[in-house]
């Protein structure tokens, strides 16, 4: 059945919070693939556009407010949901991340409840 | 605590707040009420429950006040607010397009969440409310979780569940690492200190009521009491919004069900074209006084 299964990207310079981040998401019915930047985000969604991408926002390389701009730009690009998730709270930079191409905004730290409100508030 | 001294506080909060703690749940007094032993300098429950006893009127709503639960979200179950948005106001708007006024009573608020998130809706439909008074009443027994309400003042976490961040954005801005809804959003809100096992007739005719998650505490005596009480507000055309594990059946034959399990009723007596056949009313007019909802 995993062709049904709804796939996500969880793209976080920690290796401890994509893990975290993807035992919640199989537990959720996902199938997760991991990214430690933007970059990485980048070629893994030109390799397949995942249904959902989990995005941290300071990472090396490239950063989650250029990683969701370059995703909106690829073919297939305006499809996944994209959800913020990092410590920033500030409202300048949620404004950012909305703007930006994000469709919803998580303030770390998260648990299980919030990130499944969040998906359905994205409709997924 | 003596079985005697349980039995006291319990009956009262029964009496008093409709809640009924099950023995079971007994064990809630303990952790809920060392807070209120504390502060009047208590040595013990016992002591306590002998004010309580005495009917010392302070302590009795101290008491009530920390034996609630106030747990809520915003757009909590998400359902019932999409229901309210595209389902009853449509029928309000066309319904009440003479008077062109309406109002909301939300009985059990709590901290304010689920009114707030009535008051966005009407916020964001302002367009089609231009020169609609929209009236939101939201009543609570505990009056710390009222006074939490009116301040609008919401942590992170709670920022985080139920609430879109788009509305976050609009209608919120950060205080320290807290969240404060916007004053024009407070003013659409009346918050009031009430019991609803009194009558609620002092509010008048209400054209919709949310009761959600407060039911769930009392005994079936209480919610039928309850549901009668709130029967009584409502017009022929009215809506009851009811948390998702409450129902009326059993209770009341005063409302009824639009659809099995949608969570809202309307009274027996309700007559006219059948809620879903209500078209929505052409784009209110705009001119006249503003929007109460803008
Ligand atoms: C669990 S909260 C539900 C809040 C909100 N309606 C929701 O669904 O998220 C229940 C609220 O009902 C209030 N409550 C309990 N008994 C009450 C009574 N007799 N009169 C008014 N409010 C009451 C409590 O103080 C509490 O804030």
């Amino acid at each position: 059945m995993s062709a049904l299964r709804k796939t996500c990207l969880i793209v976080d310079d920690s290796r401890a919070i994509r893990a975290v981040a993807r035992q919640l998401l199989e537990e959720l019915g996902f199938d997760a693939r991991e990214a430690a930047n933007g970059l990485e985000a980048i070629a893994s969604c030109r390799e397949q556009m995942p249904d959902m991408i989990l995005l941290d926002r300071n990472m090396p390389q490239l950063d989650g407010i250029g990683c969701v701009r370059a995703i909106r730009a690829l073919p297939g690009g305006k499809e996944p949901k994209v959800i913020f998730c990092t410590t920033e709270s500030s409202l300048m930079a949620i404004a950012e991340a909305i703007a930006a191409g994000a469709d919803e905004y998580i303030m770390k730290p998260f648990d299980r409840e919030i990130l499944e409100l969040k998906l359905s508030m994205v409709g997924i | 605590m003596t079985a005697g001294e349980v039995a006291l506080i319990c009956d009262m909060l029964r009496r008093r707040s409709g809640l009924t703690l099950p023995p079971e749940k007994a064990y809630l007094l303990e952790s809920r009420l060392r807070p209120v032993v504390r502060k009047y300098g208590l040595a013990d429950l016992s002591a306590l429950s002998a004010l309580v006893a005495r009917r010392n009127p302070q302590v009795v709503a101290d008491v009530v006040d920390a034996m609630t639960t106030n747990e809520t979200l915003f757009f909590r179950d998400m359902k019932p607010f999409s229901m309210f948005r595209d389902l009853v106001l449509p029928a309000l708007l066309g319904g009440r397009a003479a008077q062109r006024s309406f109002r909301i009573l939300c009985a059990g608020a709590s901290s304010g969440q689920e009114p707030y998130s009535l008051a966005m809706i009407l916020a964001e439909e302002a367009a089609r409310l231009q020169g609609w008074r929209c009236e939101i009443v939201a009543i609570d027994i505990s009056t710390t979780a009222l006074e939490r309400a009116r301040a609008g003042v919401y942590s992170q976490f709670e920022v985080q569940r139920g609430l879109p961040t788009r509305l976050l954005l609009k209608y919120f801005r950060p205080v320290g690492d807290n969240w404060q809804i916007a004053e024009e959003l407070r003013a659409m809100v009346r918050f009031r200190d009430f019991n609803l096992l009194n009558d609620l007739a002092p509010f008048g005719r209400c054209d919709v009521i949310f009761c959600r998650n407060m039911l769930i505490y009392f005994d079936p005596a209480t919610k039928a009491r309850t549901l009668q009480n709130i029967a009584r507000r409502l017009p022929a055309d009215g809506f009851v919004f009811l948390g998702a594990s409450e129902t009326t059946m059993g209770l009341t034959d005063a409302l009824v069900p639009i659809r099995t399990s949608s969570g809202v009723y309307r009274p027996q007596a309700a007559t006219g074209p059948a809620v879903a056949a209500v078209a929505p009313s052409p784009a209110a007019p705009s001119g006249s006084s503003a929007a109460s909802a803008a």
